[in-house]
């Protein structure tokens, strides 16, 4: 069970519209490797883990993932607001406008719509813990991205945070795996899967 | 009902029919704003539910992040089993 808090994890207050610069951004909400993406990729993958421990932190920095993707909408929402259709056309933002107006919608910044098949659950512990480093360290790569295209500091400050948590949990999901192997065979990791085999006594 | 001293299974029971209670009038009260009742009947849950998830911390662990206070220096939150390995807490 989920509550929500009326908050933003860390503020967003843009001040200037930049149609062109959100539509980079967006990215990050419906994208490869947005936060959307996170959210489920966690989120789906805790039912199985094979350890409380990393269940919780599934648990944690996929709902943290959701107040990340809250942060993102903020930021496209401020940086289209009230725009006139001139705007939209001399910005280039005309053809997510004809489908979508304002309002926000999960697509990564070539206009490729949000999809599953941009993360995985894989039902093995070393697996989806590998998956989920790497997926923090491609969302660090593309805030880093981003912040060489953004000048207004308004817009940076927040994609700053962002992109540091995005390497506080790689480091978490580090100790992750680190709580999974420390459980498994030492001289051989992959001997079996502790999500499916039985084999308590492999040590 | 408070009065009555309950067991785990009871006091999870009970805490889930008054969130439920919340839940469902919050929703009510988004399209009804200044209707009164229907914020005594909030306020009255929501009270309850407060001191519920607070006893239930106290005697069982923690059911959400703000009641999660260390006790006796154990971090229950994610050493506990979670909810859909069957466990109520």
């Amino acid at each position: 069970m989920w509550n929500y808090e009326k908050r933003l994890q860390y503020p967003v207050n843009i001040t200037q519209t930049n149609p062109q610069i959100a539509q980079v951004i967006i990215s990050q909400f419906g994208g490869p490797d947005g936060e959307l993406s996170a959210s489920m990729r966690y989120i789906s993958q805790r039912y199985t883990m094979s350890d409380k421990r990393v269940q919780g932190v599934l648990t944690d920095i996929g709902t943290e993932e959701l107040a990340h993707m809250e942060m993102i909408s903020a930021i496209v929402y401020q940086l289209t607001k009230n725009l006139s259709p001139e705007e939209i056309k001399a910005s280039g933002f005309d053809k997510y406008y004809v489908d979508h107006t304002l309002a926000l919608w999960p697509q990564a910044a070539g206009g490729i719509p949000f999809n599953a098949c941009e993360f995985q659950s894989k039902g093995d512990s070393i697996t989806d813990l590998f998956e989920d480093m790497a997926a923090e360290q491609k969302a660090r790569t593309t805030y880093e991205n981003i912040l060489r295209l953004v000048k207004d500091p308004e817009v940076a400050d927040p994609i700053r945070f962002l992109r540091e948590r995005e390497i506080v949990h790689f480091q978490r999901f580090g100790e992750s795996l680190r709580l999974i192997q420390d459980d498994l065979n030492s001289k051989n990791f992959y001997a079996f899967n502790p999500q499916f085999d039985k084999c308590p006594k492999c040590k | 009902m408070m009065n009555i001293p309950m067991n785990q299974q009871q006091l999870f029971t009970w805490i889930n029919e008054i969130s439920f209670a919340c839940n469902d009038i919050i929703l009510y009260l988004d399209t009804h704003p200044d209707d009164e009742e229907a914020m005594n009947y909030f306020n009255h849950y929501s009270e309850m539910r407060r001191k519920a998830l607070k006893t239930y911390e106290e005697h069982y662990g923690p059911l959400t992040i703000d009641t999660a206070a260390p006790v006796s220096g154990k971090w229950y939150w994610s050493t506990q089993k979670w909810p859909w390995e069957g466990g109520m807490c």
